[in-house]
């Protein structure tokens, strides 16, 4: 397994990211809520560069008790990274589609060591 | 960045967004061509899109009709609403997803060639990325046009497009191809256009929108499919968004709309083309279904197969099955339904997808499925 050096830790801004291309590979490295996650850029759709579209929050739709619609709102924990080829959206923290758990970006560990963050290939 | 660990570099384009080119949200398709060496085959798409709309100021100054041409100046000068005389509905631009796809929202990037149309430039840079020899090219917004309440209005913007398109984009690259708009709402200028354009370069066949609500049946239709037989030129029938009708009205959100309505308007439209014989009665014209799946294909032929053995007294020009005359037509591949792969066999399986399907992107000018979908299939 390679480790590679990405940059510093304190580089990144909440909701950040660095992608990066090491050979063939391509790689985005994001951080959210002081963790950082890694997955190749290469969405599990048609391959598009997933790593370089928006990054928004989860859209989630309101239930009152009875059931009833409230209408939508934003999820301000879940973090979507979003396809900018096809809509494709994964949640930067698991790497998996909203609806479809077999809709999985390849991810990679990612590790910081005094104060420098490695992604482990 | 140096300290000792294997090298990397950032990629140049950190997120995709309205500004980037082209090329830059296609590279990694062009390296998934390198790779995997398809760069070797004639590709044709046979169905690109460009946005009109851009050029909208050009366009309209082909209207033919004097007082027409005045009210579509007037209308461009006004802010807000849909641009001079088109009946483009503004609701329809949730096509974007909300901004999450950012080519379809704008395409913004910089284009320093000025010895040709922005449009030419656009289509090359995604043809040269996706290694394609042909794009057949259609227009945007105006796959609305066919319900203009005003038939006068859709025949003077065809006409103005339709001439706008082969001036100034199609001479330019002899690669770039079109299957010009015919405005059915008025069967004469349908007859004026095959006559003025069937010779122009870049002019292969031509194209109804299928979002209208006259059936393609009508006798006033007939003479305009004799020509084109005639001529050797085929009919695509080009599906698209409609918000307006009974049944989609009842769909309140775009996504169920999106879903439904790229499909209704065909299944109509082919309905009506095979029930009423037109295969028999033109057995040359050579018809294309472009982008409403393939999915529904199984079903049409089941179920018109299916209700045609009961009731043959009400199709009598019918000679062989309703699955028999779809099997003689043609399909673009945009979208291809994937998520059950075995449906998606049997469905190439049963539309002779060898020989009857078309590779085509779909897109504001070079988008973005993976390049001949069907080769990535696992069967």
């Amino acid at each position: 397994m390679n480790k590679i050096f990405v940059g510093v830790e304190s580089d990144f801004e909440d909701r950040g990211r660095r992608v990066i291309e090491y050979n063939d590979l391509e790689i985005g490295i994001f951080f959210v809520g002081g963790d950082f996650y890694a997955y190749e850029n290469n969405c599990v759709h048609q391959g598009g560069p997933i790593c370089q579209g928006r990054i928004l929050n989860r859209v989630v739709e309101l239930l009152a008790d009875d059931k009833t619609s409230q209408g939508l709102a934003w999820d301000e924990h879940d973090v979507h990274i979003i396809c900018p080829w096809h809509g494709y959206e994964f949640n930067i923290r698991t790497g998996v589609h909203p609806g479809n758990k077999h809709a999985r970006l390849r991810s990679f560990d990612v590790s910081v060591e005094k104060g420098e963050v490695y992604v482990h290939i | 960045m140096d300290s000792g660990f294997e090298k990397t570099q950032d990629l140049p384009n950190q997120q995709i967004t309205t500004d980037t080119d082209t090329r830059d949200i296609l590279r990694r398709e062009a390296k998934y061509q390198k790779i995997n060496g398809l760069f070797k085959w004639p590709i044709v798409d046979i169905d690109g899109h460009h946005s009109e709309m851009t050029s909208w100021k050009e366009v309209i100054e082909y209207i033919d009709d004097p007082i027409l041409l005045h009210q579509a100046q007037e209308f461009q000068s006004r802010t807000g609403g849909a641009p001079g005389l088109s009946n483009h509905t503004p609701g329809l631009r949730y096509q974007d997803v909300g901004g999450r796809i950012p080519h379809q929202q704008q395409l913004g990037e910089r284009i320093r060639d000025k010895t040709v149309h922005r449009d030419v430039t656009l289509v090359r840079r995604s043809m040269d990325a996706l290694g394609l020899d042909y794009q057949v090219l259609f227009p945007g917004n105006l796959l609305q046009l066919g319900t203009h309440p005003q038939p006068r209005v859709e025949a003077q913007l065809a006409l103005a497009y339709n001439r706008w398109l082969c001036d100034n984009i199609l001479p330019f690259d002899n690669r770039i191809k079109t299957l010009l708009y015919l405005p059915l709402g008025e069967p004469e200028m349908c007859h004026q256009i095959i006559d003025e354009f069937s010779n122009r370069d870049g002019v292969v066949g031509f194209m109804v929108t299928s979002v209208r609500f006259k059936p393609v049946h009508h006798n006033s239709y007939i003479p305009i499919y004799r020509k084109l037989e005639e001529r050797k030129l085929p009919l695509a029938f080009h599906a698209g968004l409609n918000w307006t009708d009974e049944w989609t009205r009842q769909t309140d959100l775009f996504i169920s709309m999106h879903a439904i309505s790229f499909v209704l308007c065909n299944i109509v439209h082919m309905t009506n083309w095979i029930i009423h014989g037109l295969p028999e009665r033109f057995p040359n014209l050579k018809t294309i279904w472009i982008e409403s799946g393939l999915a529904w294909l199984p079903f049409m032929m089941q179920r018109l197969d299916s209700e045609y053995q009961m009731r043959p007294s009400e199709a009598p020009l019918l000679k062989k099955l309703p699955s028999d005359y779809i099997l003689d037509m043609y399909f673009s591949s945009q979208p291809i339904e994937t998520s059950n792969i075995k449906l998606a066999e049997a469905t190439f399986n049963a539309i002779n997808a060898s020989t009857q399907l078309m590779y085509c992107l779909t897109s504001p000018i070079g988008i973005l499925i993976r390049q001949a979908p069907f080769m990535s299939l696992s069967f």
